[in-house]
């Protein structure tokens, strides 16, 4: 019996150890960022993970003392980008995925079949053919064009992730509102939008951090610097020069990881349930 | 059951009424001149908009259809003049405007029928009033459904059927538009990768890292959340959320963020891992961003630690899920926890989450970002084209921006997209959506 305990507490301690490592391991990269990002000078050779006299002079720099002020244009344009991208992929996934939950039209089955063949190929599999479309209708280097290719790639995810959840309401809501009169439309903004907020918002938010954290798009579509994003504009702040710039880039990234992971962290539950409703991509 | 009703109403029995003589099949004939049908069976109104809407399709778009049709073809005769991307382009959209006139077409035809034996069965003529009301009706879900799908058409069909044309064209630096003019080749791009050697020992070497990669790098980070998500789920564990909150935390932090601190840190010459770990422990350093084997290391560990939590995210919520009976059974019949593990907790996750995992799989298939911004694919390897660990999707990068071998990076994203079909159709028949249409494919 006594054997059994010890076994017992012998393991707990080996489990809490594996955390302790893990921990260690997460933690590590970030606050050394964060480190780096607090130290004085911009040489990374000379940079320590605690500073001996810290200063905030990086983050400083970003706001006030860049003459270019580059930093706050990318982040203006992230939030343009991701406002309208978040914006019309819920109103465009909305309308697309009530017709497929609730009329049954001619195309219908067609429709769904296409739409999830669509999801599965990332849309940057034609990076070659984007970038030379856009570059033939001059929306090349323009935020418009990124905002366009962003909506109309998550039509079909997001679609389904609002069909899964206005599937499971039931439809006695609406048919007994159309026998009290209500026509298409009053259904759909009265009935159906209030009850399907939750899902709305899980749209509005993966979209809205989309253009947060992708790089890949913007690099192709976006081409001078005063249009970048944040994630374009800071890699390229160490791209070229990657020991002279570092601690400025971390005070960068630290600025923009802290608010999406806070929010991340807040609503992690939402977005897994979001992520495994739809068996959409990870 | 509305239409039924209120045309019920004016059904007469038998078959002694006005129309009961009419045609359905002249109404059809009659529709190959759009409206003429409509106008057969008393909907005139329909009839004239039917007639118009041709008309207008017609005079609007016969020059560009023409055009379109001729430069998809040819892909133009006057270097200078014509533009043969653009005349691709123009052909695809040529395409779709007739797919989508012969759509109208047909529901022109079928419209005209259908009109017709209503007619016949002495269903009355709606009033104006009552046939805008059922078209508006009828149409509705197309309204709802149209800005998606434009939106998709232009934005994903598009330039993926831009993607495939340029496949088949010889496009490169040397013989670019507009100055010179492109021709359909055939399959020599794909002929070029398979037999040229340079293209061929590269493509071999690329795709055979993207295999090791992704097999590699997703197993690992299944595992490792996986492994977590059991030992969080012990019931011995105390503090739960906390452990679970911080080992989220890569997750929650923007990816090219992440990997950048990386790229910092693995840097051989001023890298913490090689100044404050490696160097102090074994007194040598590791070069990790210049020999391929380190750098493929280290892009492997590094995905890890972004993927990880994911897993281990969706894995807690399935364990949760498992009844503590099955394990209470199990130990009754003296299975041992490797036992219990095998039968009761591997499959029980897997079920709920095979689409996911699938699709992890997929994900670091086309993982372009740790790649290129890690290393940017490198280091360089003599005699090939592409860096040491530069996967296909990051290789049609190079290939496209720095390389401008736009038709050999088509042919190898088409490569690609015949992969993914492949992953796709295995999620396919797990995917909820489906199986709820009642089919399971």
């Amino acid at each position: 019996m006594l054997k059994a305990k010890t076994k017992s507490r012998l393991e707990v301690i080996a489990i809490y150890a594996v955390f302790a490592v893990m921990f260690v391991i997460i933690a590590y990269p970030l606050l050394w960022a964060v480190g780096m990002s607090l130290n004085p000078g911009r040489s990374l050779f000379s940079a320590s993970m605690i500073p001996e006299n810290w200063s905030l002079e990086h983050y400083k720099w970003l706001f006030f003392d860049d003459p270019r002020g580059r930093y706050v244009t990318w982040y203006k344009n992230s939030l343009i980008v991701a406002s309208f991208t978040s914006l019309f992929s819920v109103l465009v996934a909305t309308l697309t995925a009530y017709a497929f939950s609730r009329y049954h039209f001619v195309g219908r089955k067609n429709g769904i079949f296409i739409l999830l063949v669509l999801q599965m190929f990332p849309i940057l599999m034609a990076m070659v053919a984007l970038y030379l479309l856009l570059s033939l209708v001059n929306l090349l280097n323009t935020l418009t064009g990124l905002i366009i290719i962003y909506v109309g790639a998550s039509v079909p995810m997001m679609t389904f992730l609002v069909k899964g959840y206005f599937d499971t309401i039931p439809k006695e809501l609406d048919e007994a509102a159309k026998i009290d009169g209500a026509g298409h439309m009053r259904i759909f903004v009265q009935i159906m939008l209030p009850l399907a907020k939750p899902i709305l918002a899980v749209v509005a938010l993966f979209q809205f951090m989309t253009p947060f954290m992708d790089f890949l798009l913007p690099r192709i579509v976006l081409r001078s610097e005063e249009k970048f994003t944040l994630a374009l504009g800071l890699f390229n702040f160490v791209s070229n020069e990657f020991d002279n710039n570092f601690t400025r880039f971390a005070a960068g990234a630290i600025l923009v990881a802290i608010p999406i992971a806070l929010v991340f962290l807040f609503l992690q539950r939402y977005l897994i349930s979001g992520l495994t409703a739809g068996g959409t991509k990870g | 059951m509305e239409q039924k009703q209120q045309d019920g109403a004016v059904e007469k029995a038998g078959d002694d009424h006005r129309f009961s003589n009419h045609n359905p099949k002249l109404a059809l004939l009659l529709s190959i001149i759009p409206g003429l049908g409509q106008c057969y069976n008393r909907r005139f109104m329909k009839g004239t908009v039917f007639f118009l809407f041709t008309a207008a399709f017609i005079i609007t778009f016969a020059d560009f259809i023409d055009m379109g049709l001729w430069g998809i073809f040819t892909l133009g005769t006057q270097p200078g003049r014509d533009h043969s991307l653009v005349l691709i382009i123009q052909g695809l959209v040529t395409f779709i405007l007739l797919a989508f006139g012969l759509l109208i077409y047909g529901i022109n035809l079928r419209d005209a029928y259908k009109d017709a034996e209503k007619l016949k069965a002495g269903f009355g003529i709606p009033t104006l009033k009552e046939a805008f009301h059922n078209t508006y009706d009828k149409t509705f879900p197309y309204f709802l459904v149209g800005p998606g799908l434009i939106l998709v058409i232009f934005a994903v069909i598009l330039p993926l059927g831009f993607m495939l044309s340029l496949a088949f064209v010889n496009y490169h630096l040397r013989n670019s538009p507009p100055s010179n003019l492109l021709e359909w080749v055939g399959f020599d791009n794909f002929i070029a990768l398979a037999t040229t050697p340079m293209w061929q020992s590269t493509f071999i070497s690329v795709f055979s890292w993207t295999v090791v990669w992704t097999v590699v790098a997703t197993t690992l980070q299944i595992a490792l959340g996986l492994f977590l998500a059991i030992l969080v789920n012990d019931k011995r564990v105390k503090y739960k959320r906390t452990i679970r909150t911080m080992l989220i935390l890569p997750w929650a932090v923007p990816g090219f963020v992440s990997i950048l601190i990386f790229a910092a840190m693995f840097n051989d010459g001023f890298g913490a891992i090689n100044r404050q770990i490696i160097e102090p422990l074994f007194n040598v350093s590791i070069p990790w961003m210049t020999d391929v084997m380190w750098t493929r290391v280290a892009i492997i560990s590094i995905q890890v630690w972004l993927g990880f939590p994911f897993v281990f995210a969706l894995f807690t919520g399935v364990l949760q899920s498992i009844s503590d009976d099955w394990y209470e059974a199990a130990t009754v019949d003296g299975a041992n926890r490797w036992q219990k593990f095998k039968a009761i907790t591997f499959p029980h996750v897997m079920y709920a989450t095979a689409p996911l995992m699938i699709m992890q799989y997929t994900h670091n298939f086309n993982n372009f970002n740790i790649i290129y911004l890690f290393n940017e694919g490198g280091p360089a390897i003599r005699g090939q084209n592409a860096g040491g660990t530069d996967i296909l999707i990051s290789w049609v990068y190079s290939l496209t921006f720095s390389q401008q071998n736009y038709s050999i990076a088509a042919a190898i994203s088409m490569i690609i997209g015949l992969i993914v079909a492949v992953f796709a159709f295995f999620q396919f028949r797990r995917t909820r959506t489906f199986k709820e249409e009642g089919k399971v494919y």
